[in-house]
């Protein structure tokens, strides 16, 4: 049976994905409505790899035109809200 | 037998820390098998051997600081019998080295004109003259870089180095003891090789822009067919244009050594990666031009975790025969980069822009890229540069040719 997501679990998930990307990085600061790219040190291949690891993360698929909705910590836990995990 | 000396992983590297060894004595090393951890000033190193054959002595401990070129073990290659024992010369450590130019065959005496009783394995090979101004000028001539006959420290060797410490009264020497973070030494690595490019490399600059309209349509197209974790990053499609254009111009693809530019058989582009901590690091993807994108991608991917993670190896740091450097995603348009000595070019690329382009006689907006040549006017003329930025725009019109 399918589980829905709870955006604190996302949320949660995110910033701990996020801390393996950028683990210099504060991420008790981090603005949720802010791109990820302007509040952090990561560059095109972090964020390549921070979409792997959601992808694997929450089981779901990422087609590369939907990258900049997961620029966000809000951006990322609205699509994931909408996903079911199995 | 066979010497295994702390390797130079750089122009910039004099010396590094031995971490730990990952074989003891009486183990069976494999060239190429990663056989010590090093920390240098950059990073903590994972050193190849060079050497096949059994581990016979370990001659440095972890902790020790030891400058490029001193023996740190003696390998018993296969079918030769085991060698009375050397041991671990007792003096203090910076007279400990030999040349990284010195043959295997130093276990045997060098020729007599040059430093005849330094010969064997950890001791250092300097003439007397040059050893007495050495300890006239209070230098450690264990970290110069000899010149002479099987790398033999001369005194011109020893009077170089003391103009280039007068003429540099503001960067301390990384071997001068000195307490400061892997940050401080990071900055005064890069900073001493920084200033013996300016110095010695006579620079000449060319750019061009590159319509990347086709490149950015087909790599569109060739990531809806890849899985997330497969897809290409346009990076990769600059990296391989530049190492074909290499075939086609490859008095780019060399090192200045000993007056003249030697070029490299095979191309190991070194692409600039910069530290979370602070400065850069530029390691080499081994024969850049045979890997198709997809293992091109998977190799870049793989050294720039290992490059953060401070789990590169000796080679990815002692091979680049040129640098790739991009900084397009600080929205910087165009790069005039600095050549890292002994390379003779450096190519840059900013970042990806919508313009007007005229195809035909339509006006059109398209996404291009500024590409530049840093190129050592010693090795190559600008027509030659050139050719080549040419030929990586052309390249870049053809991706699915890469």
């Amino acid at each position: 049976m399918n589980t829905p997501l709870m955006p604190d679990e996302i949320r949660q998930t995110v910033l701990c994905l996020l801390g393996e990307i950028a683990p210099e990085a504060d991420l008790t600061a981090l603005k949720p409505g802010v791109n990820f790219r302007d509040q952090l040190d990561i560059d095109s291949m972090d964020f390549l790899n921070f979409v792997i690891m959601i992808h694997k993360a929450f089981g779901v698929e990422i087609p590369e035109a939907d990258y900049p909705k997961y620029g966000t910590l809000n951006g990322c836990v609205e699509q994931l809200s909408d996903k079911r995990v199995t | 037998m066979a010497e295994f000396v702390m390797p130079t992983l750089g122009s910039d590297m004099t010396e590094g820390t031995l971490v730990e060894w990952k074989k003891k004595v009486g183990d069976r090393v494999v060239k190429g098998e990663i056989f010590a951890e090093v920390d240098t000033e950059k990073a903590a190193i994972e050193i190849e051997s060079f050497h096949t054959g059994v581990v016979e002595q370990l001659l440095t401990k972890p902790g020790e600081r030891v400058p490029v070129g001193r023996v740190m073990a003696i390998i018993r290659e296969e079918g030769t019998q085991a060698p009375p024992t050397i041991q671990a010369a007792a003096s203090p450590l910076p007279l400990q080295r030999i040349s990284p130019k010195a043959p295997v065959s130093s276990l045997h005496p060098a020729p007599p004109q040059i430093a005849a009783p330094d010969t064997e394995p950890g001791r250092l090979r300097i003439s007397p003259a040059a050893r007495k101004l050495a300890g006239e000028l209070g230098m450690d001539p264990a970290f110069v870089q000899g010149t002479g006959p099987g790398g033999a420290i001369t005194l011109e060797d020893i009077q170089r180095n003391a103009q280039t410490r007068r003429q540099q009264p503001s960067t301390p020497p990384a071997f001068a003891g000195e307490t400061g973070d892997r940050q401080t030494k990071m900055r005064q690595t890069i900073a001493a090789a920084m200033a013996r490019s300016k110095r010695e490399i006579p620079h000449y600059y060319l750019s061009t822009t590159i319509d990347l309209g086709r490149a950015m349509t087909w790599l569109q197209e060739e990531n809806l067919t890849r899985p997330v974790a497969d897809r290409l990053l346009y990076g990769v499609l600059l990296i391989k244009a530049v190492a074909l254009a290499l075939r086609q111009v490859p008095e780019l693809n060399a090192l200045w050594k000993e007056n003249t530019a030697v070029q490299s058989p095979g191309i190991h582009v070194g692409v600039a990666i910069s530290l979370r901590q602070g400065g850069l690091i530029a390691p080499a993807i081994h024969d850049t031009d045979k890997q198709s994108l997809g293992e091109l991608m998977s190799r870049f991917q793989d050294i720039v975790k290992r490059a953060r993670t401070g789990t590169l190896r000796s080679s990815e740091l002692s091979d680049p025969t040129i640098t790739v450097t991009s900084l397009g995603e600080q929205g910087v348009e165009t790069v005039f980069g600095v050549i890292y000595p002994p390379q003779v070019a450096l190519i840059g690329f900013g970042k990806v822009v919508e313009r007007p382009w005229v195809i035909g006689k339509q006006v059109v907006s398209r996404p291009v890229v500024t590409a530049s040549l840093s190129a050592d006017h010693r090795a190559t003329d600008g027509h030659r540069g050139g050719v080549f930025l040419s030929a990586v725009d052309r390249l870049l019109q053809e991706p699915g040719q890469l």
